[in-house]
C-alpha cells in the first residue's frame, strides 16, 4: 500500500546552451507513494518541467546530461533507450504536458490522437469509437462526436488540454504527471477534472505529480507539497503544515504573493529582483537570499549543508536563514527573531 | 470617460464538416451575437466556461479573424473586418497576448527579433506607455534598446534576445508575449490569460505593471482569465460567457457580491480554497449548487437538442444584465 511507485534521488539535468553545459536542476530527491498526490510549485523557470520530462525521458539526449536516479516501481529509468521508454510512456506513466497544442498532432483529428493512445496499451480494444467519445465526455467535452472529427487548432485552448487529459487518463497510468493541467479550464470544469483525476487515482491506486502555479488547487488536492527554487526544493511539508508553518523565506513571498485578499488600489506583494542565469547558479548557497535586499552579504554568501533539515515530521527546509529572520517581507528590513 | 471599442451583434460562426467527403454539415456558434462597449483605461473582465468564445471574440477584435456578421468600431471608425482594420495601422493601437505562449512565438527567431518584430513595423515610441502618438523611430539602436527595456519590464535577463524560445520555460515564455504586446505602445490590449503559467509572485509583477501602465497612460485591457481571484482585482466590469453568449454582465462588484445568473453562481462556488481543512466542505457546496443548476436552468436556458442556449440579457440595474426568461425578475 505504502509502496514508492516514484523514487528520485540526486536528479541533476544540465543543458547545452552555447556550447556549454549549464545547470537547470541540482541535485533532486522526491518520491512519490502510491496513492499520494505530490504537488510541485514554485518559480517560474526553477526546474518543474524540466524534472517532468526527464521522468518522461523527453529531453533531448544529445542537448542534455541527466544523472541521478529515478525509479518507477524499482525500476531504473535513467539511461534507458527510447525503445525502452516506450514501455512507461503513455501506458504505466501518463502525462499532461503543460502545452497541450505542441504535444498534440496539427494534422490529426482528435478522436484519431486518442484512438491512437488507447491501441498503444491495448491493440484489440474493442469499440474505440465509443470508448474514445465516453473519454471525451469524462474530460467535460459537450458534444465529443464533433470534437473527434475537428483538428487541435479547432479547439479551444482549455478543450486542448482536456483531449491531452483524456489521453494521460487512457490507459489508467500508475504515475500521474500533470505539469499545469488546469490553467485554461474554468473554475468548474477544473473541478471536475480534478475529481477526475482523483478517481483514476483511487481505482489504480495511483502516485500523482502535480506541477501547478495555483495554490488552491495545491490546497485542494496535494497531501505533500514540495517547493522549488532555482534547480532545488527548498521546502518540503504536508499540505496542511506547509501553509500553516511555512519556513523559507522563498515559501513565505510566495504565499503573500496571492491576490485573492488584495484590494484592488492596493499594489501586490512582489519578490524584487530576478532569478540568476543557469551558469551564474552556485547551488551550495541558499540562492534565494540574492533577492533580499537588506540581508548582509555573509548571510547570502554563507555556504550551507547539502540535505534539507528535518524540522518536523515530514517537514524539511533548506538554508539557515530562515532560523534567524522572520521573512514577513522580504522586500523591506526583516526582524531578527 | 470616453468610448474606445465598441462591439455590436457580434457574431463568429465556424463551419464543421463531417461524412466521408468532409463536407460542411453544421456550424459551431462561437460567438453568437455578443455586444460590449470599451471604455479608455478601463479593464474589462470575460470569464467563462472553457469553449465558450472568449479567445475567439479576442482573434477578431485584434484582427486576426474575421466576423460572422455584426460591427466594431475603434475610436468611431468603423473596423469590423480585417481589412479595415489594416487600413488604418489598428494594430499600432491594439495589441494580444496569446493563451499559447508557446507556439505564437516563432520557434525559429530569436527572442530579440520577436520582441522587435512590431517595433520595425510601427516604429519605437519617443517613450514606454500606452497611447503615446508623438514621433516614432525606426533607428536600429532605438529599436534594440527598447527591446532590452522591454525585457526589463517582465523581469527577463538582457541575455535573453540571443536565445530561442524553447529554451525558456512556460511562464517565462509567457512573459516574452507580454513584452511583445507592450511594444507599440497600445491603448487596447487583450490579454488572453497572461498570468496563468506564472507563479504568484512574477504574475504579482506584471499584473502591477499593468495597472501601472493603465494609471500613467489610460490603456485599456480586455482581460480573459480563468482565475477569478486575479480577475476580481483587475477588472472595472466583467462579462460572463457561456455557449458562445453572454449570460451576465456588470461590475466586478455586482458579479462577485450579488450574481444572479445560475452560470456565475456555480462558476463561483467552483473557486478552490486556500484552506485545507475546507477541502470537504468545498466539494459538498459544489455538488449543491451542481444540482441546483441542474434544476433550474430551464429558466436561464432555451434547450435547443443538446445545445443550450442562453436568454437575452434583461438589465436589472443601470450597470448590471443577466440573461433570464422574460418575466422571471
Ligand atoms: N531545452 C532547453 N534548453 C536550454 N534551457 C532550457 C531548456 N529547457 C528549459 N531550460 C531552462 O531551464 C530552466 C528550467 O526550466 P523549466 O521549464 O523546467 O521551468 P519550470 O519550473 O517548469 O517553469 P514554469 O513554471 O515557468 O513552467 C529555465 O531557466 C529554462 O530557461
Ligand atoms: N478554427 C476553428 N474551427 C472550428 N471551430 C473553432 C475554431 N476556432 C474555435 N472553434 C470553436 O469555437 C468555440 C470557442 O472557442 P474559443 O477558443 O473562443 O473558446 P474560449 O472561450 O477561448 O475557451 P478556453 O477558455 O478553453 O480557451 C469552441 O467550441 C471551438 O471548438
Ligand atoms: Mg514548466
Ligand atoms: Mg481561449
Amino acid at each position: 500500500m505504502n509502496e514508492k511507485i516514484l523514487d528520485s534521488k540526486n536528479v541533476s539535468v544540465s543543458f547545452r546552451i552555447n556550447g556549454e553545459l549549464q545547470t537547470a536542476l541540482h541535485k533532486i530527491s522526491v518520491s512519490i507513494k502510491r496513492g499520494e498526490v505530490l504537488a510541485l510549485v514554485g518559480e517560474s523557470g526553477s526546474g518543474k518541467s524540466t524534472l517532468a520530462m526527464s521522468i518522461m525521458g523527453l529531453h533531448n539526449a544529445e542537448q542534455t546530461e541527466v544523472t541521478g536516479s529515478i525509479t518507477l516501481d524499482g525500476h531504473e529509468l535513467i539511461g534507458l533507450t527510447e525503445r525502452q521508454f516506450d514501455q512507461y510512456r503513455g501506458v504505466r506513466v501518463g502525462m499532461i504536458f503543460q502545452d497541450p497544442l505542441s504535444s498534440l498532432n496539427p494534422l490529426m483529428k482528435i478522436g484519431e490522437q486518442i484512438s491512437e493512445a488507447i491501441v498503444v496499451h491495448d491493440k484489440n480494444a474493442p469499440n474505440l469509437k465509443g470508448h474514445v467519445q465516453r473519454l471525451l465526455t469524462d474530460v467535460g467535452i459537450i458534444n465529443p462526436k464533433r470534437v473527434a472529427q475537428q483538428y487541435p487548432h479547432e479547439l479551444s485552448g482549455g478543450m486542448r488540454q482536456r483531449v491531452m487529459i483524456a489521453i494521460a487518463l487512457s490507459n489508467e497510468p500508475d504515475l500521474i504527471i500533470a505539469d499545469e493541467p488546469t490553467t485554461a479550464l474554468d473554475a468548474t470544469i477544473q473541478a471536475q477534472i480534478l475529481d477526475l483525476i482523483k478517481e483514476i487515482q483511487l481505482k489504480k491506486n495511483a502516485g500523482i505529480l502535480l506541477i501547478t502555479h495555483d495554490l488552491g488547487v495545491v490546497a485542494e488536492t496535494a497531501d505533500t507539497v514540495a517547493v522549488m527554487y532555482a534547480g532545488q526544493i527548498v521546502e518540503q511539508a504536508d499540505v496542511e503544515e506547509l501553509f500553516a508553518n511555512p519556513k523559507h523565506p522563498y515559501t513565505r513571498s510566495l504565499l503573500r504573493a496571492d491576490p485573492s485578499n488584495v484590494s484592488p488600489g492596493e499594489e501586490l506583494y512582489a519578490i524584487s529582483g530576478t532569478v540568476p542565469a543557469l551558469k551564474d547558479m552556485d547551488h551550495s548557497k541558499d540562492l534565494f537570499l540574492q533577492r533580499i535586499p537588506w540581508l548582509s552579504d555573509d548571510v547570502v554568501n554563507a555556504t550551507i549543508d547539502e540535505e534539507l533539515e528535518v524540522v518536523g515530521d515530514n517537514h524539511f527546509v533548506r538554508g539557515n536563514a530562515w532560523k534567524t529572520f522572520e521573512f514577513l517581507d522580504v522586500t523591506e528590513k526583516g526582524h531578527a527573531k | 470617460m470616453s468610448e474606445l471599442v465598441k462591439i455590436e451583434n457580434l457574431k463568429v460562426y465556424y463551419p464543421i464538416k463531417s461524412g466521408f467527403f468532409d463536407r460542411v454539415t453544421d456550424n459551431v456558434k462561437a460567438v453568437d451575437d455578443v455586444s460590449l462597449t470599451i471604455e479608455t483605461g478601463k479593464t474589462y473582465g470575460l470569464v467563462g466556461e472553457s469553449g465558450s468564445g472568449k479567445t475567439t471574440i479576442g482573434k477578431v477584435l485584434v484582427g486576426l479573424e474575421n466576423p460572422t456578421s455584426g460591427k466594431i468600431s475603434f475610436e468611431g471608425q468603423v473596423v469590423t473586418t480585417i481589412k479595415q482594420k489594416k487600413a488604418i495601422n489598428y494594430n499600432k493601437d491594439v495589441q494580444m497576448i496569446f493563451q499559447d505562449s508557446q507556439s505564437s512565438l516563432n520557434p525559429r527567431k530569436t527572442i530579440g527579433d520577436i520582441i522587435s518584430e512590431p517595433l520595425r513595423s510601427f516604429g519605437v515610441p519617443g517613450k514606454i506607455g500606452a497611447g503615446y502618438d508623438g514621433q516614432r523611430s525606426f533607428e536600429q539602436d532605438k529599436i534594440n534598446a527598447r527591446v532590452l527595456e522591454l525585457l526589463d519590464i517582465v523581469g527577463l535577463p538582457a541575455r535573453t534576445v540571443t536565445q530561442y524560445p524553447f529554451q525558456f520555460s512556460g511562464g517565462q515564455r509567457q512573459r516574452i508575449g507580454v513584452a511583445r504586446a507592450l511594444a507599440t505602445n497600445p491603448k487596447l490590449i487583450v490579454a488572453d490569460e497572461p498570468v496563468s503559467a506564472l507563479d504568484l509572485s512574477v504574475q504579482a509583477q506584471v499584473l502591477n505593471f499593468m495597472k501601472k501602465i493603465q494609471r500613467d497612460y489610460n490603456i485599456s485591457f480586455l482581460f480573459i482569465s480563468h482565475d477569478l481571484g486575479v480577475v476580481r482585482y483587475m477588472t472595472d466590469n466583467i462579462a460572463i460567457m457561456h455557449n458562445g453568449r453572454f449570460v451576465e454582465i456588470g461590475t466586478t462588484e455586482d458579479i462577485f457580491d450579488n450574481a444572479k445568473h445560475i452560470f456565475t453562481k456555480r462558476l463561483l462556488s467552483a473557486i478552490p480554497s486556500l484552506d485545507v481543512k475546507k477541502r470537504e466542505e468545498n466539494r459538498a457546496e459544489r455538488k449543491r449548487v451542481e444540482r441546483e443548476f441542474v434544476q433550474y436552468k430551464n429558466d436561464y436556458y432555451q434547450q435547443i437538442g443538446s445545445y443550450m442556449r442562453a436568454y437575452d440579457l434583461e438589465s436589472i440595474s443601470e450597470t448590471h444584465f443577466v440573461a433570464i426568461k422574460k418575466g422571471e425578475n
